[in-house]
């Protein structure tokens, strides 16, 4: 249980680890959008974790980062035929962030970090626990995001008129982020 | 023309940081100082230019002669890696000063999405480009790899200044390191949103 926790909140991989910033920002431009990314990550981030805790001890140590990758690569491919069958929409509007999940270094970084350290069920714990983190993050950014710049949630409007276009382009991405990250600061802080 | 379009293009208005979120972590990352945003910059553009060359040949020459487009993610990561590994060892044996100046850099390229971003984009059916989509020739791809690498670099040169003044100055407690970084990224994304319109 300790397990699952940590991911989301002592090492929440956006807010406290600063990992994965590309789809983190990119992908947020609405809280479904967010979603989907942070759960297409964590799809790839429990398979991953749980087939490198099996293999860890078959793969010698000096190759062991690229066959992490080819592993990663191979998941992340799985993952975006099955979001193209399923989700064309999702598919569409995630676009070249899906195929860009093997360079998200939460992945490899819970790999190394803990995955090739531990059994196939705590990684699945752990993987879950940080996977869940990082889709609650994106989840909520992109809603504050969505309600700022569209006036929305969830892609249902609740008032006429427009947002502040700013929001759901660039520069809204950082200056949220970096206003959610002092936030998160503030209030664990005072733990 | 053309060239001179695109160069102006994914350097100013559809910055690659700024505006298409690659990179990013790098950008944070090693950007407190300008010295080191220049070696970054310098080694990406270096290995951005090549690994577009050489993906988008194996795109065009290899897999989609033999119907494997599936496997471009692998493949492109692959040629990365082993692109990045091998820049390293030829540049310890023919400068070794230069790869003192980038030697740290080289391996965190690997895992720097924006190499494999530029890559994955350049192939792509519906490149849009000035309104238009248009499928790009191998020409075209690498200026447009080089011109990332040029925003890039300007990107991450500018916000290097801009922190090294921040690391002076009296931040809130909550906002010190990441988080104002972020809205100073912010801010800038906002000037680059300027450029707009531009082409």
């Amino acid at each position: 249980m300790g397990l699952l926790t940590a991911g989301i909140v002592k090492n929440n991989p956006t807010f406290v680890l600063v990992l994965g910033m590309c789809p983190t920002l990119a992908t947020t431009t609405s809280a479904l959008n967010g979603m989907g990314m942070g759960l297409a990550t964590l799809a790839v981030l429990v398979l991953s974790n749980m087939l490198i805790a099996a293999f860890a001890p078959l793969i010698p140590d000096k190759v062991r980062i690229p066959s992490y990758i080819v592993l990663i690569a191979t998941l992340v491919t799985v993952v975006q035929l099955f979001m193209q069958a399923y989700t064309p929409a999702l598919y569409e509007s995630l676009g070249i962030f899906i195929p860009l999940i093997v360079v998200n270094c939460i992945i490899l970084g819970r790999a190394e970090a803990f995955a090739n350290k531990h059994g196939v069920f705590e990684s699945l714990l752990d993987g879950l626990g940080v996977g869940l983190g990082f889709t609650i993050s994106l989840t909520v950014l992109g809603l504050i995001r969505e309600i700022l710049g569209n006036l929305s949630v969830f892609g249902v409007k609740f008032s006429g008129g427009d947002g502040i276009l700013v929001f759901v382009l660039a520069p809204g991405a950082f200056l949220v982020l970096g206003c959610l990250m002092a936030l998160f600061n503030k209030l664990s802080e005072k733990k | 023309m053309e060239y001179i379009i695109i160069l102006i293009s994914a350097v100013f208005v559809n910055n690659i940081v700024l505006s298409q979120f690659l990179g990013v972590c790098p950008f944070l990352g090693v950007s407190k100082k300008v010295s080191t945003a220049v070696g970054m910059s310098g080694a990406v553009c270096f290995v951005m230019a090549l690994s577009t060359l050489v993906t988008y040949l194996i795109q065009y020459y290899v897999l989609l002669p033999l119907n494997i487009e599936f496997m471009q993610t692998i493949a492109f990561i692959l040629v990365i890696a082993a692109l990045v590994q091998m820049v390293e060892i030829i540049l310890k044996k023919i400068s070794p000063s230069l790869y003192q100046a980038l030697g740290i850099f080289l391996p965190l390229i690997t895992t720097n999405c924006a190499v494999l971003g530029v890559a994955l984009m350049v192939v792509q059916k519906d490149f849009t480009f000035c309104g238009a989509s248009h499928m790009l020739n191998l020409g075209e791809s690498v200026v447009f790899a080089v011109a990332s690498a040029i925003g890039y670099g300007v990107a991450i040169i500018l916000f290097a200044g801009m922190r090294e003044q921040i690391a002076t100055s009296n931040v809130p407690k909550a906002f010190k390191g990441t988080p104002i970084a972020l809205v100073t990224a912010g801010i800038l994304a906002l000037a680059f949103m300027g450029f707009s319109g531009l082409v």
